[in-house]
C-alpha cells in the first residue's frame, strides 16, 4: 500500500475517545454505538480496499433528528465525520480517519413512500440501488441508473457519487434521475431540497449535492424518479479484427442518429480472461468485442439492431450474433459482467481504473494502454462503457512485489492524464475520493480548484464532513493508488464489477 | 491593482455598457469592479430582463460581443460556444446536422414583444427554463456538459468538460443554470446535442373535463411509448381583458378550433410513430374522445407555437410560470380553469398563467395553492408599473441561508445581478 497524505491528525480528539463515546449515546441508542476494535473493524475500509483504518468510533443513527444531533455536536467538538452508505465505493470516499466519527447510514433502510402517480419513490438512503426497481417492478417501473454493484450500493451512496452504469448512455446517471433530498448540513441544519416536482427554484442546490462525495452533507432522504420498463430489449454481439473498427463503429453508431441503451466494448486480453472464466462463448477472432443493446417499442428496436449490424458490417465486423430472446441477450452480457472477476483469476493483483474520454479517441487510448503496458512490462485488460467513453483498463501485477507496484500506479496515473490530455476526464463514475485526489490538478488549476474549496468552506467552515477526500492536500499532482485487489480479496467479491 | 497598474490597464469602466471581447477582458472588468465595489447586471441581447427583479445598476456587461461558435463535434454530441452567443446561430449549425437542443429552447421574445427573439445561450442556461420536451429528456441544466466563467473577484474558473460522464469534482454545471447571472459571468458554455428524430406527429384530444384530462396525462407518463410532449390548451375565460388569441395561434387543418384540447407528441421513424400511436389508443382509451391528428407539417409548427408562449404574445400583463408535482395537476387546473387565461406543458407539471389584475391579490392566491401544493412559482413577467410586494421566486428560509453561502463562495461583495433572483442574494 502506498503512503498517503491524510487531515493532520487532532490528538486531543482521540484522547477523548470514551467521552465522545458516551456523548454519542445521548443521542442515539447505546447499541448504535460501535467503539470496541472488533466492532469497529468491519468499517475500516471500503471498495478501495487497499487502504484501511479503523475510525475513533462509528455511529449508527436511526433518524435525521439522531443525523442532525450528531454533526451538530461534532461540529461544536470539532471531531471529523465520515459519512458511509454501503461502503462499495471504488474511490475511497468513506476510508476512516483515525480521529473521524464514521457515520454509518445503515439503518436508513426502509422505502417511505411509493408514489406511482407522481413517478417516485421517496426513500432512505441505506436502501440499495436495486431494492428501489424491486419496490416498483410489479408494475413495471424500474430505477434507472444501474451501478454494477447495484445489488448493494445504496442510494444515498449512488447521490453522493452520482453514479452511473450501463445504461447511463441514454438515461443518465443519478443525478438526471432524482427529484429531491433531504440533508444534514455539518451545523445540524436540516433541508430539503427539491422534491416532486421537476426542477426546482433558486441555485440548484440538487445537482451541487449530486456527486459531492459525502463533502457538503449528509443525505438522509432521496426521491428518485422511476422509469416504465421498455417494452422490448434486445442486444447485439459484434466482433472486430482491429481495435480501430470497433471503435470507427461507436462513432458510426452515435453519428447515424442511434442512443443505444448501452453500448460496451472489451478488448481481446479482456475476451480471453473473461471467456475462460465464464464460459460465454465470445469469438476468438476478435481484437475487440462490442455489446450493443437497444431498447423501446418492438418494430423500433428491431429496426434499430438492423442498422447497427449494417454499420458494424461496413466497418469490417467479422462476427455479429443478435439476440432473439432475453436469454440470448443475458448470455451475451455474462462475460463482460464477469470481466473483474476473470482478472483476479489472472494475476494476483489488479488496479482497477475508471477514465472518461471523447468516444472518437477510444482505438487511440487503447493504443496508448497497450504502449504503456509494454513499457512498464504489465499485462492491462480493457472494458469500456464505449457508448459514454467510459474505459475500465485493469491492470495485473503482483502486490508482494513493491517495484511492480509502483510501476502500476505510475501506469494508472499515465493513463489517467493521457484520458485528460484527449479531452476526457480522471473520473467517469467511481469518484475521485482518495484514489484520484493528487491527479485534481491534471483537470484544474488552482482557481478552479479554490473555488469548488470556497463552496467546501462556505457550507463546512472548520472542514470536518469527510476532509482529505476529492482536493489534493498539497495542492500538488503527486501519483497515488487505484482500487487493488489483492489475490481476489476484493471487499466485495461476489458483486459483479464492469 | 497599483496605480502603475490601473494607469496602464486597457479597461475603461467610462461607458454605462460595457462589451469585452475575450474572456481576459471579461475577467479584468470584474477585477476592476471588484475593487471598487461596483454591481453590475450582466446583459445578453435583453430578452430574459423581464424576469425577476429590476437591477438599478450604473453599470451593465454586456456579452454580445463574446460571441461564436468554439468547437462542435458532431459524432461526440456536443457544440462549444461562447456564452453571448445567439441561440438561432447554434440551432442553425445543428439543424444543418441533423442535431437539436433536445431540451427546446423556449422563445420568450413573443411574449416580451411579439417577435421571435431567443436571445443567447448564456442568458438561456442562467435560466434553466426548459421547453414542452423537459418531463421526457431533462432540464436545460442536464444538457450542459461544462462551463468556463468568471467568479465575482476576476477568476477564470471551469467545471465539467466535453465528455458525459465525469464526475470530477463538483458538479458546478448544474448550479450555474439557474442562478441568473448571480454566481458568475458566463463566457463558455459546452453543450450536449442530441440526433434529431426523423419524423413526428400530434394526436389531439378533445376533453373539457379536467378529471379526463388529468387521466390521460396520467397515461401518458405512465406509458413506456414514449410521448415527447403533452400540453393542455384550455378555452379561454370570457373576460373582456384577456385578449382571446387561441384560435388564431392554433389554426391548422386538422385542428378543431372548438372548445379545450389536450395535445400529445410521438416522435421517431414512420414505422416506430405508427406502432405507438395503436398501442397509445388502446392504453388512452381514445375511441372514447374525439380526436384528430396533425402530420409532421402541422406538428413542428404546433409545438413551436406552445413551446414559444404564443398565446400570450405581446401581452402587456402579468405571466406567471409554475411547477406541480403531476398529481397536483387535477387541483390546479380546476382552480385556474375559466378564471384565467394558462396552459399546461410538460404533461401536467408546467403551468403558464396570465394575471390582469394590478394588485397583489390574486397572485397571492395563486401563490398560496402552488406552494401549499408542494410546487413553486415564478413572476416572470410583471405588467407595467406593478410592483408586486412580495417574492417573485418562492423558497424557504433554510435553503435561503445555503443559496447566500453558496453566492458568497462566488461572488462575495454581490456584485453580479443583486437581488434579481432573490432580494437578499
Amino acid at each position: 500500500m502506498t503512503e498517503l497524505a491524510l487531515p493532520k491528525i487532532d490528538k486531543k480528539t482521540i484522547s477523548r475517545k470514551d467521552q465522545i463515546v458516551s456523548h454519542l449515546k445521548k443521542f442515539t441508542k447505546d447499541e448504535n454505538v460501535l467503539s470496541e476494535n472488533e466492532e469497529i473493524k468491519p468499517y475500516e475500509t471500503d471498495g478501495l480496499a487497499a487502504y484501511k483504518q479503523t475510525p475513533l468510533a462509528v455511529v449508527l443513527p436511526e433518524n435525521t433528528k439522531e443525523v442532525s444531533e450528531i454533526l451538530k455536536f461534532c461540529n461544536q467538538e470539532n471531531i471529523k465525520v465520515i459519512p458511509r452508505g454501503a461502503g462499495t465505493g471504488l474511490s475511497g470516499g468513506a476510508l476512516p480517519l483515525q480521529d473521524a466519527i464514521l457515520l454509518g447510514l445503515g439503518k436508513f433502510n426502509k422505502i417511505l413512500e411509493i408514489d406511482f402517480e407522481n413517478k417516485c419513490v421517496v426513500t432512505q438512503p441505506g436502501v440499495t440501488n436495486l431494492g428501489i426497481t424491486h419496490a416498483v417492478q410489479h408494475k413495471g417501473y424500474y430505477y434507472a441508473p444501474d451501478p454494477s454493484s447495484q445489488l448493494a450500493c445504496s442510494i444515498g451512496g449512488n447521490v453522493a457519487e452520482n453514479s452511473g452504469g450501463v445504461h447511463s448512455l441514454k438515461y443518465g446517471t443519478t443525478t438526471n434521475n432524482i427529484l429531491g433530498v433531504e440533508m444534514v448540513m455539518m451545523d445540524g441544519t436540516i433541508t430539503r431540497i427539491g422534491g416532486k416536482t421537476l426542477d426546482q427554484e433558486g441555485y440548484d442546490l440538487l445537482g451541487l449535492v449530486c456527486g459531492s462525495e459525502g463533502l457538503l452533507g449528509v443525505i438522509t432522504e432521496v426521491t428518485v424518479k422511476i422509469l416504465r420498463k421498455p417494452q422490448s430489449v434486445r442486444a447485439a454481439l459484434i466482433g472486430f479484427p482491429t481495435v480501430e473498427d470497433g471503435g470507427n463503429c461507436v462513432s458510426d453508431i452515435i453519428s447515424s442518429g442511434i442512443v443505444p441503451a448501452g453500448m460496451e466494448m472489451m478488448d481481446k486480453a479482456l475476451i480471453d480472461a473473461t471467456d475462460k472464466f465464464s464460459k460465454a462463448g465470445y469469438p476468438k477472432d476478435a481484437e475487440v468485442l462490442m455489446i450493443v443493446e437497444l431498447d423501446g417499442t418492438k418494430s423500433e428496436v428491431d429496426g434499430l439492431l438492423n442498422k447497427v449490424s449494417e454499420i458494424a458490417k461496413k466497418n469490417n465486423s467479422n462476427s455479429m450474433k443478435l439476440s432473439n430472446n432475453e436469454k440470448e441477450r443475458l448470455a451475451f452480457w455474462s462475460g463482460r459482467k464477469a470481466a473483474f472477476p476473470a482478472c483476479g483469476a489472472m494475476a494476483p493483483d489488479y488496479y482497477c481504473m475508471d477514465g472518461s474520454i471523447p468516444r472518437g479517441k477510444l482505438s487511440l487510448i487503447l493504443k496508448e494502454i497497450n504502449e504503456l503496458s509494454k513499457k512498464y512490462n504489465l499485462a492491462v485488460a480493457n472494458a469500456f462503457h464505449a457508448g459514454d467513453g467510459n474505459l475500465h483498463p485493469l491492470i495485473m501485477f503482483d502486490g508482494s512485489d513493491k517495484e511492480q507496484l509502483r510501476k502500476t500506479e505510475e501506469f494508472g496515473a499515465e493513463i489517467l492524464k493521457a484520458c485528460v490530455k484527449h479531452g476526457g476526464a480522471l473520473t467517469g463514475e467511481h469518484g475521485v475520493g482518495i484514489e484520484k485526489r493528487e491527479l485534481m490538478c491534471e483537470s484544474f488549476n488552482n482557481d478552479d480548484i479554490q473555488q469548488q474549496l470556497n463552496i467546501k468552506n462556505s457550507l463546512d467552515e472548520k472542514n470536518l464532513l469527510n476532509p482529505g477526500k476529492v482536493y489534493p492536500i498539497l495542492r500538488k499532482c503527486a501519483e497515488e493508488g487505484r482500487v487493488h485487489v489483492h489475490r481476489g480479496e476484493e471487499k466485495f467479491p461476489d458483486l459483479p464489477r464492469f | 491593482m497599483s496605480t502603475e497598474e490601473k494607469k496602464n490597464s486597457q479597461i475603461s469602466l467610462d461607458s454605462e455598457i460595457l462589451s469585452p471581447s475575450t474572456e481576459n477582458e471579461v475577467s479584468e472588468i470584474v477585477r476592476e469592479i471588484y475593487s471598487k465595489q461596483l454591481p453590475i447586471e450582466i446583459t445578453g441581447t435583453g430578452t430574459k430582463k423581464s424576469f425577476g427583479y429590476n437591477l438599478q445598476t450604473a453599470k451593465k456587461l454586456s456579452l454580445s460581443k463574446l460571441s461564436g461558435i468554439i468547437d462542435y463535434k458532431k459524432e461526440e454530441l456536443y457544440i462549444k460556444v461562447k456564452a453571448g452567443t445567439l441561440i438561432q446561430d447554434i440551432e442553425k449549425i445543428l439543424d444543418e446536422n441533423n442535431q437539436e437542443l433536445a431540451f427546446e429552447p423556449i422563445d420568450f421574445g413573443y411574449m416580451i414583444n411579439g417577435q421571435s427573439n431567443k436571445g443567447t445561450i448564456g442568458g438561456y442556461v442562467a435560466c434553466n427554463f426548459a421547453g414542452s420536451r423537459r418531463f421526457k429528456v431533462g432540464s436545460v441544466r442536464d444538457h450542459i456538459l461544462g462551463f468556463k466563467g468568471v467568479n465575482g473577484k476576476g477568476d477564470i474558473i471551469k467545471s465539467g468538460g466535453t465528455v458525459v460522464k465525469n464526475v470530477t469534482g463538483y458538479d458546478l454545471s448544474k448550479l450555474i443554470s439557474g442562478s441568473f447571472g448571480t454566481l458568475v459571468v458566463l463566457t463558455e458554455i459546452t453543450l450536449k446535442v442530441s440526433p434529431k428524430k426523423q419524423s413526428q406527429i400530434t394526436v389531439i384530444v378533445y376533453s373539457d373535463e379536467i378529471k379526463k384530462i388529468s387521466n390521460l396525462f396520467d397515461k401518458i407518463l405512465s406509458s413506456s411509448n414514449e410521448v415527447s410532449a403533452a400540453t393542455f390548451i384550455p378555452e379561454e375565460p370570457s373576460h373582456k381583458n384577456y385578449e382571446h388569441t387561441k384560435n388564431k395561434i392554433f389554426k391548422f387543418n386538422d385542428l378543431d378550433q372548438e372548445g379545450s384540447f389536450l395535445a400529445f407528441r410521438i416522435e421517431g421513424d414512420k414505422r416506430s410513430i405508427d406502432e405507438r400511436f395503436k398501442e397509445l389508443k388502446i392504453e388512452l382509451d381514445l375511441s372514447n374522445f374525439k380526436s384528430s391528428i396533425l402530420d409532421v407539417h402541422q406538428s413542428i409548427p404546433f409545438w413551436k407555437k406552445v413551446n414559444n408562449l404564443e398565446l400570450f404574445s405581446g401581452t402587456k400583463n402579468n405571466i406567471l410560470r409554475a411547477v406541480m408535482p403531476p398529481a397536483k395537476c387535477e387541483a390546479f387546473n380546476k382552480f385556474l380553469n375559466k378564471n384565467y387565461k394558462y396552459y399546461i406543458d410538460w404533461c401536467g407539471s408546467l403551468f403558464w398563467i396570465e394575471v390582469i389584475d394590478k394588485d397583489d391579490e390574486k397572485i397571492n392566491k395563486i401563490k398560496k395553492f402552488v406552494v401549499e401544493n408542494s410546487g413553486y412559482l415564478t413572476i416572470i413577467k410583471k405588467s407595467e408599473n406593478f410592483d408586486f410586494q412580495d417574492t417573485l421566486f418562492t423558497i424557504d428560509n433554510t435553503r435561503l441561508m445555503i443559496s447566500k453561502k453558496i453566492k458568497e463562495s462566488f461572488d462575495p461583495k454581490k456584485l453580479f445581478n443583486p437581488g434579481r433572483m432573490y432580494r437578499e442574494l
